[in-house]
C-alpha cells in the first residue's frame, strides 16, 4: 500500500512544538506535515531527543501542538483518546493489576461475557495464554511488551502509536517482536504509527519510513519501502533501501 | 548458614529459639548475680503475668489498648490517606499544606499532652487524640508522596483508555501508591503503639501503659511492670507481622524490592 493511493487518516498540517521551561523556549518540532493513510504502517526515524516522541505524544493528544494542527478520520485531535492507543516501551503495564487486569482495564464499560472473550482472544493472539493469572513482576520483558500491546488491542483502537516499543528489548526477542507485530498487524489492519531511532527496524516494518531531521525536528525524507512482507533482510533492494537511509542520516556504513 | 545461601527449614526456627533461651540463662543469671531488687528474673515476670491474668486485669487492659489504637489510628487512616492523595494529585495544594506538615511533624505526639487534657479531659478522648496525632503524619506523608511518584507513563496510560480523573485516582493513582501507603501504614502504626503506652499512663485509668504505672505507684511491683514491657513488646511484634504479611500480597509485592 502507497500513501498516495489510499484515503488519509491523519493528517498533520504545519505542526510545531515548542516548550517553555525555566524561562527559556525550546523549538521541538518545526513545520511538519504529513498525511497517514488508513491501514498504513509509518515508522518515524531520527536521532534520539529530535522530537519523534513528542510527535508522537501530539497525534495521541497528550501533547497539544504550539502552531498548525492534527486531525484524525476529520476531527481535529484535542486529548487522548481510545481510539488510538499509545504503547510505551513495557514499562506501561500497571504492575498491580495481573495479565488478565491489564488487558481488562479499558475494557470497563462492556459485559462481563464481551470482556472474558476479549481477554481470551488477546491473551491468546500475544501468544501469553498461561500466563492469565501471572503478575508483570513474573513475566520477561517481551512478555511485558506483548502484555501492553494485547492491552492495546483489546479496546480495538483504530492506531496503534508505538514509542520506541522494543527499545528495551534484547536483539533476539526484538526481532520476534517485529515478526509478531507484523503478523498482529495484518490480522487486524490497524493504523500504525512506529517511532524508532533503528534503521534497520523502520526498513523491516514499515510501508513508508519519514526521516527527521536533528532538533528542531523537520521531515528529511519520506522513503517507501516497496518490498513484501515477509522481506528478506538481505535481498539487493532491502539493502539498497536500508544504505539510503544511512547516508541520508549521515552515517558511514563502516564501523 | 553459609553467607547468602537459603536457610533450611529447621534453621529458621532453631536458631532464633536457641538464642532466644540463651537470652533468658543470660537474663536469670545477671538478676541472680546482681541481687537486684528491682528488676525481676524471667521467671518472676512469668508469674506476675499469671497473677494479672487470673485477676482478668490483663486482657481487660490489652483490650483497652488495642480499642484506644483501633480508634486513633483507624481516624488516621480513614483522614490521612485520602488527604495524602489529594494532596499529591493537586501539586498546588501540597505547596501550601506540606511545609504545615513538616513543621508540625517532628513534634513528638507527646508534647500534645497538655493540650488534649485541656481540650478532651482525662480520659479516652485525649488518649485516642493522642494515638491520632502520632499516626496521622507519617501516613498522609506517606500518602502524598505515593500518589505524587506515580510514573506519569502510568497516568498517561490510564487517561488513554479514556478514564475521567475520578478513575485515574482510584484506577491508577491508589494502586500505584498502594505500597507507599503500606509502609507509611506500617510506621505509623508502630507509633500508636509507641504512644498508646505513654498516653494511657498520664492521661487514664486503663490499659498496659496504666498497668505500668500502677504496678510501680501501687507497692513496686516491678515484676508487673517488666510483665507489661514485655507484652507490649509481644503485641507490638504481631501488628508488625501481620503488616509484612500484607506487603507480600502479589498486587502490592512489585512496590517492595525482594
Amino acid at each position: 500500500m502507497t500513501g498516495s493511493v489510499a484515503i488519509a487518516k491523519v493528517k498533520i498540517e504545519h505542526v510545531g512544538v515548542t516548550f517553555d521551561r525555566d524561562g527559556k523556549s525550546t523549538h521541538v518540532l518545526n513545520d511538519i506535515t504529513l498525511e497517514v493513510a488508513e491501514g498504513e504502517f509509518l515508522c518515524v526515524l531520527g536521532p534520539s531527543g529530535c522530537g519523534k516522541s513528542t510527535l508522537l505524544n501530539t497525534v495521541a493528544g497528550f501533547l497539544s501542538p504550539s502552531v498548525g494542527q492534527i486531525t484524525i478520520g476529520g476531527e481535529v485531535v484535542t486529548g487522548p483518546d481510545p481510539r488510538r492507543i499509545f504503547v510505551f516501551q513495557e514499562r506501561g503495564v500497571f504492575p498491580w493489576l495481573t495479565v488478565e487486569g491489564n488487558i481488562a482495564f479499558g475494557l470497563f464499560r462492556l459485559s462481563r461475557e464481551e470482556r472474558g472473550r476479549r481477554i481470551a482472544y488477546y491473551t491468546k493472539l500475544v501468544g501469553l495464554e498461561g500466563f492469565e493469572k501471572a503478575y508483570p513482576q513474573e513475566l520477561s520483558g517481551g512478555m511485558k511488551q506483548r502484555l501492553e500491546v494485547a492491552r492495546a488491542l483489546a479496546v480495538k483502537p483504530d492506531m496503534l502509536l508505538l514509542d520506541e516499543p522494543f527499545g528495551a528489548l534484547d536483539s533476539i526477542t526484538r526481532l520476534t517482536m517485529r515478526r509478531e507485530l507484523l503478523r498482529i498487524w495484518e490480522s487486524e489492519k490497524k493504523t500504525i504509527i512506529f517511532v524508532t531511532h533503528d534503521i534497520e527496524e523502520a526498513v523491516q516494518l514499515a510501508d513508508r519510513v519519514v526521516v527527521m531531521s536533528a532538533r528542531p525536528a523537520r521531515i528529511q525524507q519520506i522513503v517507501n519501502i516497496d518490498i513484501a512482507h515477509p522481506r528478506d533482510i538481505s535481498s539487493p533492494r532491502y539493502l539498497e533501501l536500508r544504505d539510503s537511509i544511512f547516508e541520508q542520516i549521515g552515517i558511514a556504513h563502516k564501523i | 548458614m553459609t553467607g547468602q545461601s537459603q536457610p533450611a527449614k529447621w534453621e529458621m526456627f532453631f536458631w532464633p529459639a536457641l538464642v532466644a533461651a540463651i537470652g533468658l540463662v543470660i537474663w536469670n543469671f545477671a538478676v541472680h548475680v546482681t541481687k537486684s531488687t528491682v528488676f525481676p528474673a524471667p521467671s518472676a515476670v512469668m508469674k506476675g503475668m499469671q497473677e494479672l491474668g487470673a485477676k482478668g486485669i490483663l486482657l481487660r487492659d490489652i483490650l483497652d489498648s488495642l480499642r484506644r489504637v483501633a480508634i486513633g489510628y483507624g481516624l488516621a487512616v480513614l483522614i490521612g490517606v485520602p488527604a495524602g492523595l489529594a494532596l499529591g494529585w493537586y501539586p498546588v495544594a501540597a505547596n501550601v499544606v506540606n511545609p504545615v506538615i513538616q513543621m508540625v511533624r517532628p513534634i513528638s505526639p507527646l508534647a500534645w499532652i497538655p493540650l488534649a487534657i485541656v481540650w478532651y479531659g482525662v480520659g479516652d478522648a485525649s488518649a485516642t487524640f493522642l494515638i491520632f496525632v502520632g499516626a496521622f503524619f507519617p501516613i498522609i506523608v506517606a500518602s502524598m508522596n505515593g500518589a505524587r511518584n506515580v510514573p506519569s507513563i502510568l497516568r498517561r496510560a490510564g487517561k488513554n483508555f479514556g478514564l475521567a480523573d475520578a478513575g485515574i485516582l482510584s484506577k491508577v493513582v491508589f494502586p500505584a501508591a498502594l505500597p507507599s501507603i503500606i509502609t507509611g501504614l506500617r510506621i505509623s502504626l508502630g507509633i500508636a503503639w509507641l504512644v498508646v503506652v505513654a498516653a494511657e499512663m498520664v492521661a487514664v485509668d486503663s490499659g498496659l501503659g496504666y498497668l505500668i504505672i500502677d504496678s510501680r505507684n501501687s507497692g513496686k511491683r516491678y515484676d508487673l511492670v517488666v510483665a507489661a514491657m514485655v507484652l507490649i513488646g509481644l503485641i507490638g511484634l504481631v501488628l508488625d507481622l501481620g503488616f509484612r504479611r500484607l506487603e507480600k500480597l502479589k498486587s502490592v509485592r512489585w512496590g517492595f524490592s525482594e
